[in-house]
């Protein structure tokens, strides 16, 4: 590991990671116990990617989410208050409450939305990569899709416009094995949704999800590639979620075994980093627990602020279905 | 419509009359088959589905990638080569993902090709707001639906609409789309065990009145039930018609409820502006304006996505109160 990255580099992607996993803990625990409404689709056990690809990323880089996104927006910048406060649907929420969980996002760290529409975020981060070049910045767009995402025309449009017009842009494709129930075996004819890359004429670069290391490195070379003009790469994380497609326990529909949840757990991506940080002596198990600490607290805070704050006030519902200046 | 026996009628959920609905017309016609997003191993998201890949098996019950221009263009020319597909869309917000299909393909199909295509195509989905699912899982899109000639629209209210708008819309030989509800899901009501058909096109008086007419759209129904219940104590008399099918619409029913009360009102929870309560309006003028005692209201949303926040969701939606409040303004009293 002598090349790896900094030990500065290391613990701001284990403290990503960490502040992942605990929103992610906590939100779980508010959508079963009936403190905020809708469907949250949680992000434990992906978090390596989030974090490995976001350590590249300034505000100024922008990146499309998911259904699935509060982890991209903690591992962009995002606050846990505004946050929390968008999932309770108060009116100090980063959407004002209109969005919830399912649009969760801060476009002033340059988060252009989290979708309720499978495969919504592609063509936008390609718009995004158009508008870079366009006013020849070096800021790079990504956009984050599931497995299961790839199967709607929208990628593949998106896929084929990025690299013919060689945009500033990386597709993160998170397989982490179904499309809601559905097992990707079931769902496409591919093990490896970077096969579709060649199609398009762009890279396809595969690593391991879990590790990330290994995200934070492909990442960076493809998104070094994108600053430097040469167009878009598909890099495919393979990983796994750890809760149900919905919620924590979901809805108990038989789909995948324990047998294979324990095992991809074992693989614990927040794990496998503590553990080689210990080993290298860049953080003490007493200090990564201490982090740990340190933002449950701050979580409970937040959740304790987004909980206090008032809701939107039904007068106020037409005001941002059209800019009326400012 | 096959009278239903006593005997063979329980009270069972709309969720469960939807299964019953599919399951049988997949008896009914072995050329039929069901497809859609998680409608094999999961039963459907909604559970609307559980249980009939146990019973029809992987070729008549087939999950599909997620692809919904697939999933209706599949629909499509499987019924242009003799297949009955029931495709389901989930939410019918998706109905972006896949409108070409719908609105150039499917709807104009039999038409531009000088009649020589038939498509009967049945498309299930899910429609409306109330559970915080916020502004692309809540949508109440009928219109869409409605202004493609071609197509056939029916929005089931009850569990004995449900099944029954169900095996009549796999029965009918052109596409059609059958509007579900997510938050009528858990109502209860009676429903034969036989399949029976709704007949497309029809109204139905939910309720008979005296000094309003209120067609109601969708769930809006239940609401305006409500209201009537309400009002009643006050002595006012609401007339409340169900139009189920909302393309073909049964203008006649409406019009002669209007010429009996004098009053007419058009709920739904799409939004208000271009709704289908503007065009049932100007039906109901164009052929009752003599006997209009006061002009035609109409409640809808407000002219905003659904928002996620639950006041605001609440106050987005018409609901029995506003119901009353309007009918009250429209016969001043
Ligand atoms: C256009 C569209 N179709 C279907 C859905 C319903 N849906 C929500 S999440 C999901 C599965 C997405 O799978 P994948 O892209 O692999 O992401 P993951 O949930 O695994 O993170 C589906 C089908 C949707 N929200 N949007």
């Amino acid at each position: 590991m002598a090349d790896g990255p900094s030990n500065e580099v290391l613990l701001d992607i284990h403290e990503r990671m960490v502040r992942i996993r605990i929103f992610e803990e906590e939100a779980g625990k508010l959508m079963e116990n009936g403190k905020v409404p809708g469907a949250l689709h949680l992000y434990v056990g992906q978090e390596a990617v989030a974090a490995g690809v976001m350590a590249h990323l300034s505000d100024a880089d922008q990146i499309t989410s998911t259904h699935r996104g509060h982890g991209h927006v903690v591992a962009k910048g995002g606050q846990f208050k505004e946050m929390y406060a968008e999932l309770y649907g108060r009116v100090t929420g980063y959407c004002k409450g209109m969005g919830g969980s399912m649009h969760i996002s801060n476009f002033d760290i340059g988060i252009l939305g989290a979708n309720g529409i499978v495969c919504g975020g592609p063509p936008i981060a390609v718009g995004a990569a158009f508008s870079n070049k366009y006013r020849e910045t070096d800021q790079v767009a990504v956009t984050f899709f599931g497995d299961g995402a790839s199967n709607e025309g929208a990628f593949h449009e998106a896929a084929n416009m990025a690299a013919l017009y060689k945009l500033p842009c990386l597709f993160v494709c998170e397989n982490n094995g179904f499309g809601e129930y559905t097992s990707q075996k079931r769902h496409q004819a591919i093990r490896d949704v970077a096969d579709r890359a060649a199609g398009y004429g762009m890279p396809g670069v595969i690593v391991d999800g879990m590790d990330v290391i290994a995200v934070y490195e492909a990442a960076g070379e493809a998104i070094n590639r994108a600053r430097r003009g040469e167009g878009p790469t598909l890099l495919e994380c393979k990983t796994y979620r750890f809760y149900d497609h919905v919620g924590v326990r979901g809805m108990g529909i038989d789909y995948r075994s324990d047998d294979e949840v324990k095992e991809w757990k074992q693989r614990d991506p927040i794990k496998l980093l503590e553990d080689r940080l210990a080993e290298q002596d860049v953080l003490s198990n007493d200090d990564a627990a201490a982090v740990h600490e340190r933002v449950r607290s701050e979580a409970m805070e937040a959740i304790a602020w987004a909980d206090a704050s008032p809701y939107p006030a039904v007068e106020n519902l037409l005001d941002d279905v059209y800019y009326n200046g400012e | 419509m096959a009278a239903a026996t006593d005997q063979a009628t329980r009270e069972i959920p709309y969720v469960k009359a939807i299964t019953e609905g599919v399951q049988q017309s997949l008896h009914e016609f072995p050329e039929a088959f069901l497809a859609g997003e998680d409608v094999a191993v999961a039963g459907s998201v909604f559970g609307i589905y559980k249980g009939l890949l146990a019973e029809f098996g992987e070729k008549r019950i087939v999950d599909t990638p997620i692809s919904e221009a697939g999933i209706v263009g599949l629909g499509v020319g499987a019924a242009a080569t003799g297949l009955r597909p029931i495709l389901d869309i989930m939410f019918m917000d998706f109905l972006g993902e896949c409108m070409d299909e719908v609105a150039n393909q499917m709807a104009k199909m039999r038409f531009m090709f000088g009649g020589k295509a038939k498509l009967p195509v049945t498309v299930l989905m899910m429609g409306g707001a109330g559970m915080s699912m916020a502004a692309q899982h809540s949508q109440s899109l009928e219109a869409w639906l409605c202004h493609l000639p071609g197509l056939k629209v029916m929005m089931p209210t009850t569990p004995y609409d449900a099944k029954g708008s169900i095996i009549a819309a796999v029965r009918e030989e052109n596409p059609i789309f059958v509007i579900l509800n997510k938050l009528s899901l858990g109502i209860t009501g009676p429903v034969p065990e036989e399949p029976y058909a709704i007949p497309i096109g029809e109204a139905i008086i939910r309720r008979e009145g005296s000094d309003i007419s209120v067609v109601a759209i969708g769930r809006m129904v239940h609401e305006a039930l409500t209201a009537a219940e309400e009002l009643a104590k006050d002595g006012i008399s609401l007339e409340v018609i169900d139009p189920r099918t909302v393309q073909p619409f049964d203008t006649a029913t409406v019009i002669a409820s209007v010429q009996k009360t004098h009053h007419a009102m058009i709920v739904h929870e799409a939004v208000r502006f271009a709704g289908i309560g503007g065009e049932i309006a100007a039906q109901i003028q164009e052929e009752a304006f003599d006997y209009l005692d006061a002009p035609v209201a109409r409640l809808g949303a407000p002219f905003a996505p659904v928002p996620y926040s639950p006041p605001l969701e609440k106050a987005y939606m018409p609901d029995a109160k506003r119901i009353a409040a309007t009918a009250r303004e429209t016969l001043g009293r």
